[in-house]
């Protein structure tokens, strides 16, 4: 599979093709970004919702939970694999697959942010004749909004790494050049696997700004 | 020299599959009989294998760590960052990362899942942890209990049903990723898939590999989840 001497020189072999090879890694990421981007905001769009309507009326602890183990117990391998017998390659198949993947953290993290929320405060807003609607979204919402985000943020790096096998599936990204070692060699694999770590580890800390953003001031987020 | 037999076939008969397997049915209990010994079987138990080394080493590692960092800021933070960090990296580019150090083995497969479990099996332990009372800690003191025996008899006990919870989840989860390794080595229920997809899309193929991961995974946590309740008797009405 490998043809190329496997030595630490390699790496640095690596950090050159990013540079010699601008253009193309940038086209990659660039559909890695909208391929993940994609799924991400379909799964956050059904996820969400979902979560926090089921946390609001306190039902539906199962399917939190039950989301939250499948979601963790299903290889994204698979997923893709048997995504490719039904919709064919390409990129609805990858994006299907990788919502299935990004919507049980959302919904479980969304689920547990506002069913956690504090009784009393929940009462007291119904008191003052707040609406349900308004309850969700002006109380529990913003109460609960750090694990929330916490939740989008496992369901973006989980994308984001899983977008690499998509390439599998012609998926396009990055995960093209990783699995075409033949043709990038295995300088190109090891550039392509540091961009999407980078594209990760970016993502991830984003996430977590936002999130500490959202935390109430009195109580830190461990 | 073999002597040649004029009479038998040049191309040997390998058997004809049913018409389900020609097809491409959607499930083929044909295929699954048939191939039960000589793919699914072998699969299964160098994933059970791959996955348990994996938990094995992850948990001893992060015990270690756990144990030197739950009292100590200056342990835990790099430690933290640090297990935060390798748990961003993609699998399949921590795979590809390895190969030039560990070469195209089950080193490399082993390095990358211990990774993913460090995070969950660190954190986990030092919470439990520190998640003792410090009444509690207390008043072992005051029944005059040494450092080590309130460790072993006291703090541990309080800990052990937030960190089998962590074991679950660093369990299912490296079921699940060590489906990849399949990129690197030919073993683990990866691997039928990975040929299913690169000859025939043979839809039993991936479903019945892809299923016995998702089951392997979900028995798992069920027995890990029986454990749970075996160390937490005071839980039990």
């Amino acid at each position: 599979m490998l043809a190329d001497a496997l030595t630490p020189g390699t790496f640095l072999d690596a950090f050159r093709f990013i540079p010699n090879h601008g253009h193309l890694l940038l086209v990659k990421t660039g559909q890695h970004l909208e391929l993940s981007l994609a799924a991400l905001g379909i799964g956050i769009a059904i996820g969400l919702p979902l979560g926090l309507w089921l946390g609001h009326r306190h039902r539906g602890l199962f399917v939190a939970l039950a989301a939250s183990s499948l979601g963790r117990a299903l290889p994204s391998v698979v997923l893709i694999a048997f995504g490719i017998t039904i919709l064919g390659i390409g990129f609805w198949n990858n994006t299907a697959a990788l919502v299935v993947l990004a919507v049980p953290p959302i919904l479980t993290n969304a689920y547990f942010a506002v069913e956690g929320c504090d009784r009393d405060v929940v009462e007291a807003a119904r008191g003052i004749g707040l609406t349900e609607r308004q309850i969700l979204l002006r109380v529990e919402l913003p109460l609960g909004l750090p694990l929330v985000v916490a939740g989008i943020r496992i369901a973006a790096v989980f994308v984001i790494a899983t977008a690499t096998i998509a390439a599998i599936a012609g998926g396009g990204g990055l995960g093209d050049v990783i699995v075409n070692q033949p043709t990038y060699g295995l300088a190109g694999v090891l550039a392509a696997a540091l961009c999407v770590s980078a594209l990760a580890f970016v993502a991830a800390s984003l996430l977590a700004l936002v999130r500490r953003a959202a935390s109430p001031r009195h109580a830190p987020v461990p | 020299m073999i002597p040649l037999l004029g009479a038998g076939p040049v191309i040997p008969n390998f058997g004809e599959g049913s018409s389900c397997e020609r097809t491409n049915g959607w499930f083929c209990g044909s295929w699954l009989s048939g191939h039960w010994g000589d793919t699914l079987q072998p699969a299964l138990l160098q994933h059970v294998e791959l996955s348990l080394v994996a938990v094995a080493i992850g948990f001893a590692i992060a015990a270690l760590l756990a144990v030197a960092g739950f009292r100590r800021r200056l342990v835990d933070a790099p430690v933290g960052a640090f297990a935060d960090f390798l748990y961003t990296i993609p699998s399949l580019a921590l795979f590809q990362l390895l190969v030039p150090f560990t070469g195209l083995t089950e080193t490399t497969v082993e390095i990358a899942l211990v990774s993913y479990t460090l995070l969950i099996l660190y954190r986990n332990m030092v919470e439990g942890l520190r998640a003792v009372p410090a009444e509690v800690l207390e008043s072992a003191r005051g029944m005059g209990l040494t450092r080590v025996q309130t460790f072993v008899r006291v703090e541990l006990p309080l800990a052990a049903p937030a960190v089998v919870a962590g074991l679950r989840i660093a369990t299912v989860s490296t079921i699940s990723i060590a489906t990849v390794a399949a990129f690197v080595i030919p073993k683990g229920l990866g691997y039928p898939i990975f040929i299913a997809i690169n000859q025939n899309l043979f839809k039993t193929e991936i479903l019945a590999a892809g299923g016995l991961a998702v089951a392997l995974a979900l028995a798992a946590d069920a027995l890990l989840s029986l454990l749970q309740r075996a160390l937490t008797p005071w839980s039990r009405a």
